[in-house]
């Protein structure tokens, strides 16, 4: 690693200090702007006024918002995101265990995603208007205009209601199997290092419909985003003048061509990650999925703020993140994009 | 890394990542043992603790399977065929035998001597003692349940020796012996709880959510959070027969869709708490079992709050309750699951029955009639709300609403509350005009029921509805002896005004609905709608 990259990484985590810092505050006071009241709700079905205001004290909500906020930044300091009423565990553990199922699915999806839309992109590209490109927007087309949830159901329905190639809908592993010991939270992984290829299969196996379902959602800007790109440079100069050159076309074609449209295709896959991690909400519902979104949504309808404010400060740290790692995949794949840019 | 390397490795992983998906899984599955019963559920505890405030309804789950009470249900056979415990009939659990002071100031209860907590030791009067300290102790729930059978406060209970447990009675209440059979009466292992407990949390609050400490049928195996909770049977469980099945898997599945496809596939034993369409659907299916039982004591009805005008008019509130579309709403929100109630013949109630037929059906002309007697021959213009977690019913039932009333100038906009929201604006505030509400008491009495939804300034009383004859007949039935001099007829007259003055208009009353495959026996219907993991069995 050059050390102008890690220049540029410390300077961006430097730069990301005040936007996170905005996303507390922001939080902390949407959280408690939103309508409905914890205190009732967490008092349970059949609460008076004295139980509500006993619930209120122990969630220390009866301070004031300055005070409560307070409280907030001394517990983060420490590295205490709180507590989530609603399933009375750590925000900490919460998403420590629910992060990595969520992750493991959302990358899976992307991989299958960038695998099966970057040659069809290509493909498309080359052979403009012949049947591979009418394909290409046919899937394209089909791939934003259903609803992940709808594609979900479509797949299990399928593949393992009618067909029973798939396993049951149920989560991370086969039910009669223990989870490998943990060392990352990837089922696929961990399993891997246990030498337990019985969890492993099983984990793929479940892994298969869900990944599938996001792959095909985010399947589609990324073929039109490769296609668009393609197109663009291969009807660029330097590309002419190496087939003048005699280069064989798949030389030109990958060496020279998706190189250089390899940019675009890559903020592409940026974005799509981000919009994956939303997207992962209702596909986790479906395949009862134990990931952070259906963790978020709850904690949301139930107004626990702790599991909010720490789900909303973990997304927003992994955007940085994520947007870290883009730009130094840039000065990577292209000399030119220089460590100031 | 240098830039060459970065995109031979790149180009590895996409080629690699192509394939991985579409690897053929080989099936794990071996077929799960005779004894072992997995079911799903859309949510599963988020607490082994059902004292704990947040423990959510699932949570009941956990105080019902792993804990024991001084007192238990019998069992009957409906009319259907299916079982229920029996609310008329009260059994012992714990408690071998109890006995009335001749005064009545106190009811003593004989513990069985075998009983054993799932740690060996002995269950003594001593921890049924702290148990229910707890709960009328640590606020919320446990403690509002508790006082509904007369018990609030520590000073109560006392320990007369290891076996001999008495509770004095501050208010003689019929509903006492009952509500120590209900979930929140559990009876915990007080010396493994008061090894966990610290000065600031004497109750152990922070140990019982996480960990079961209990003497009930099953013990916590194993239990994920918002994904599984594991039952293992406690093989030296006394209360009554050892249950057949050894291990429970209960696993969340929130969607619908999803738990269906797995219980018409076989990957699982039962399904709890079905949708009623769902339920209809599957009972055509000859592979499995549906078994729905009517909800004791709950219904599904439309609130009219007295606080907005003109609802505090008692003709609109009835030309209201002749324009439901009673018949449509049955068929397109409960799917033909529930029980009917409105088209009584008489307005004045013969039996105690309740929930039973209000004297009411779709009767446009009346309905104007009674409208332009009130002065708004043009009807008017109010809110329908409902709670966004009911909306598999109340959605349906509120368009169809809006429709019937429109045909006699009643205008509805719809307004959709999400949960956390609900319980402040329709409960606490009393804000809403017009509602959909699902109130079902524990305690099977028409006056349980008034006490919650009719007395003036009660939670669930979200009409606010004040009748002070109403007000006086339910404190005057609510603790009287079922059958005591004038408690027939005070009944009646309460369940007559009510009738008449219909602050809540019932829809129908709804279905606890659960799938389940045809080799699974024993199942029973509970008030408490949660799943008795003891009572069942695989043929």
């Amino acid at each position: 690693m050059r050390s102008g990259t890690l220049t540029l990484i410390g300077r961006r985590l430097l730069q990301a200090a005040p936007a996170v810092m905005g996303i507390i505050v922001v939080t902390f006071v949407l959280t408690r702007a939103l309508p409905g009241d914890p205190a009732v709700f967490f008092a349970g079905p059949t609460a008076d006024a004295q139980s509500i205001a006993q619930i209120r004290k122990s969630l220390g909500l009866d301070k004031s918002w300055p005070e409560q906020f307070w409280i907030y930044l001394r517990d983060l300091a420490r590295g205490d995101l709180g507590k989530a009423v609603s399933t009375g565990q750590p925000v900490l553990h919460e998403l420590a265990t629910r992060l990595p199922a969520s992750l493991e699915l959302t990358l899976l999806g992307l991989l299958f995603a960038a695998a099966a839309a970057i040659p069809l992109g290509v493909l498309a590209a080359t052979r403009p208007g012949s049947w591979v490109d009418h394909l290409c927007r046919l899937l394209v087309t089909a791939g934003v205009s259903l609803p992940t949830f709808f594609t979900g159901l479509f797949l299990v329905y399928i593949f393992y209601f009618l067909l029973g190639a798939a396993p049951a809908p149920l989560g991370r592993l086969h039910i009669a199997l223990v989870e490998p010991a943990r060392v990352t939270g990837f089922f696929l992984i961990d399993s891997l290092l246990a030498r337990d290829f019985e969890v492993f299969r099983s984990a793929l196996a479940q892994l298969a419909l869900p990944a599938s379902t996001l792959g095909i959602f985010a399947l589609a800007p990324l073929a039109r985003m490769t296609r668009a790109a393609m197109l663009g440079v291969l009807s660029s100069d330097f590309i002419r003048t190496a087939r003048a050159g005699g280069l064989t076309s798949w030389t030109v074609l990958w060496v020279y061509a998706f190189r250089n449209a390899m940019l675009p295709v890559l903020t592409t896959l940026g974005m799509v990650f981000s919009f994956l991690l939303g997207a992962n909400v209702l596909v986790e519902k479906v395949f009862a999925w134990p990931g952070i979104g259906s963790f978020a949504l709850e904690a949301l309808v139930a107004s626990d703020y702790a599991a909010v404010q720490g789900f909303v400060l973990a997304m927003a740290l992994m955007y940085v993140a994520l947007n870290l790692v883009i730009d130094v995949l840039y000065t990577l794949i292209d000399p030119r994009v220089g460590v100031e840019g | 890394m240098t830039r060459r390397s970065f995109l031979k490795l790149g180009a590895g992983a996409a080629a690699g990542a192509g394939v991985l998906p579409f690897l053929r899984h080989l099936p794990a599955e071996a077929a799960v043992p005779k004894d072992t019963l997995v079911v799903l559920i859309s949510d599963v505890p988020n607490s082994m603790d059902i004292h704990r405030p947040g423990t959510n309804r699932p949570g009941y789950q956990s105080a019902i399977n792993f804990y024991d009470r001084l007192l238990t249900y019998g069992r009957k056979t409906l009319p259907d065929g299916s079982l229920s415990y029996d609310y008329r009939k009260v059994e012992p659990e714990l408690a071998e035998s109890w006995q009335a002071a001749p005064d009545g100031s106190s009811i003593t209860f004989k513990l069985r001597k075998d009983a054993k907590f799932h740690d060996g030791s002995p269950v003594t009067a001593h921890d049924v003692k702290w148990s229910f300290d707890r709960a009328v102790s640590v606020g919320g729930f446990p403690t509002i349940q508790m006082k509904a059978g007369a018990m609030e406060k520590p000073a109560q209970f006392a320990a007369v020796d290891d076996h001999t447990f008495r509770v004095n009675v501050v208010r003689k209440s019929k509903l006492m012996l009952p509500d120590l059979a209900v979930p929140v009466a559990v009876v915990v292992n007080s010396k493994l709880a008061k090894k966990h407990a610290t000065a600031k949390d004497p109750w152990a609050l922070e140990y019982l959510h996480k960990n079961s400490a209990g003497g009930g049928p099953y013990k916590l195996e194993r239990w994920d959070p918002g994904r599984q909770a594991v039952y293992a049977r406690f093989d030296g469980w006394k209360s009554g027969p050892l249950p057949a099945i050894k291990r429970a898997i209960i696993r969340e599945v929130p969607n619908e869709a999803t738990r269906r496809a797995l219980i018409v596939r076989g990957d699982a034993d039962l399904s709890f708490d079905i949708a009623p369409k769902d339920a209809k659907e599957l009972l055509a299916d000859p592979k499995l079992k549906v078994v729905g039982t009517p909800i004791e004591n709950c219904i599904h009805v439309l609130c009219l709050n007295l606080k907005f005008k003109p609802f505090d008019d008692v003709r609109v509130r009835q030309a209201v309750a002749y324009a439901v579309p009673y018949e449509q709403i049955f068929k397109v929100a409960a799917y033909e699951r529930g029980v009917k109630l409105w088209g009584a013949k008489s307005a004045d109630p013969k039996t105690i029955e309740w929930p039973q037929p209000f004297p009411y059906e779709t009767d446009l002309d009346r309905a104007k009639a009674l409208l332009k007697a009130a002065g708004l021959p043009n009807g008017f213009e109010s809110t329908l709300s409902f709670n966004l977690g009911l909306a598999y019913w109340s959605e349906p039932a509120a368009l169809l609403l809006q429709e019937g009333l429109g045909k006699v100038g009643i205008r509805l906009k719809i307004d959709k509350i999400p949960g956390a929201n609900w319980r402040t604006k329709a409960l606490i505030e009393k804000a809403l005009p017009v509602h959909l509400e699902n109130f079902g008491g524990w305690l099977n009495y028409p006056e349980y029921y008034y006490f919650w939804c009719y007395q003036s300034g009660r939670l669930f009383n979200s009409s606010s509805y004040n009748n002070p004859e109403v007000n006086r007949l339910v404190d005057e039935t609510l603790d009287a002896e079922v059958g005591s001099p004038g408690y027939e007829e005070k009944i009646k007259k309460f369940l007559q005004i009510g009738m008449r003055e219909v602050p809540r208009i019932p829809l129908y009353q709804p279905y606890l609905e659960v799938a389940m495959q045809k080799n699974v026996e024993g199942y029973e219907f509970w008030f408490h709608r949660q799943l008795v993991v003891k009572k069942l069995k695989k043929a």
